[in-house]
């Protein structure tokens, strides 16, 4: 089976690019897939750290680039699942050491070896954003509900269809329900209409985020976490599967109408 | 109102209405003072060949999607025949 390239990208920094990247790809493996994860932000090394894996690192994926190494002395087997893999990016130089083509050659070359290939973008719309979109099959677009990260996301959206790699689909993440109800935050229906692209995800505000990063332990590793949950349910739409959308407030239903209102405009 | 009170609409409808029109803007490159602009230059041209009244045009940018849309709506003044010739 040929893998998929699956990019994850925001305009904004901050969002929540790395932590929705590592997210995907422990999801992914624990459904039996081999994934290697490859982080695109060069000279702003994370995807390591959020995943644990930092101290492993030998080679990074501009060694690959310049040969200094093959591609699979660059993976770094994941602890924990035993078909999870991380590319790390070098830490030491910038976006320019590496171009759009070197990104598709590098993961033309992991095609026929895995399922999956999850590349974490830099935030901005510069060199780095194109390196990463540059081999892309699916591109995943992850904003807040909040003005300038969905102003940007909408700025990305549009990039990413004018080089032809749309239609993109939406992950909405740190979305708060309490806020949400009283009418002090944008809701998921709102910026799905706003963005006018499909919904994949929505992720919950939640504090064992950070907590879970503190330890290099992935959320999606918690068989009890709701937010694990969330990650995990977007890894099986990408898998293809119609998942509705969870209910993240007992009592709320902002997110029961989300669910109709994805029914309506998926496929 | 205090400046700091909160105003009677919600936040995230203020947000939404805002970042409907920015939206706007962003995607077309065109901002609120060009649109007006075009509008009066549009006006101009219409009015040297029907009769109109300015005050009934109304040029708006809607969406479709992710397509956005030029909207005019111009009645023209029927009431009194144009001069003919
Ligand atoms: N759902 C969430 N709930 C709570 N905190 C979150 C959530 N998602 C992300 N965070 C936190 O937000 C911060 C930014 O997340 P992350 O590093 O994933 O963003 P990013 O988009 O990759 O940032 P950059 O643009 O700098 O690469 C981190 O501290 C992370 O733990
Ligand atoms: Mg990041």
């Amino acid at each position: 089976m040929a893998a998929s390239v699956v990019t994850i990208t925001s305009g904004k920094g901050g969002v929540g690019k790395t932590t929705t990247s590592a997210n995907l790809a422990v999801a992914l493996a624990e459904d039996g897939f081999k994934v290697v994860c490859i982080d695109g932000d060069i000279g702003l090394r994370n995807l390591d750290v959020v995943l644990g894996l930092e101290n492993r690192i030998v080679y990074d994926l501009v060694d690959v680039v310049e040969n200094r190494c093959r591609i699979r002395q660059a993976m770094i087997r994941d602890k924990r699942l035993e078909e999870l893999y991380l590319i790390p990016a070098a830490q030491t130089r910038d976006k320019s050491a590496i171009s759009p083509s070197d990104m598709v050659r590098v993961c033309d070359e992991l095609r026929n070896e895995v399922d999956y290939i999850i590349i974490d973008s830099p935030a901005g719309i510069e060199r780095g954003f194109r390196n990463t979109i540059a081999p892309a099959d699916l591109i995943l677009v992850v904003t807040n509900p909040e003005v300038s990260a969905v102003r940007d996301a909408d700025r990305i959206i549009g990039l990413v269809e004018a080089e032809e790699k749309g239609p993109a689909k939406l992950i909405i993440n740190r979305v708060n329900p309490g806020l949400t109800k009283r009418g002090d935050m944008l809701t998921p229906e709102d910026v799905v209409e706003l963005l006018a692209i499909e919904l994949i995800g929505v992720i919950p505000d939640d504090e064992n985020v950070v907590i879970s990063t503190n330890r290099g332990q992935p959320i999606a590793l918690d068989p009890k976490s709701k937010t694990g949950q969330a990650f995990k349910n977007i890894s099986k739409r990408i898998q293809g599967q119609s998942v509705p959308f969870m209910q993240l407030d007992e009592k709320g239903d902002f997110l029961a109408k989300v669910a109709g209102l994805f029914r309506q405009g998926g496929d | 109102m205090a400046a700091w009170g909160r105003s009677n609409r919600q936040s995230a409808d203020e947000a939404k209405e805002r970042l409907k029109l920015v939206l706007i803007h962003d995607r077309t490159d065109l901002s609120e003072d060009e649109l007006s602009i075009m509008k009066n230059e549009l006006l101009a041209v219409i009015s040297r060949h029907v009769e109109i009244d300015p005050e009934m045009v109304k040029i708006s940018m809607s969406h479709d999607g992710r397509e956005q849309k030029l909207t005019a709506d111009i009645p023209l003044k029927t009431a009194r025949r144009r001069k003919i010739g």
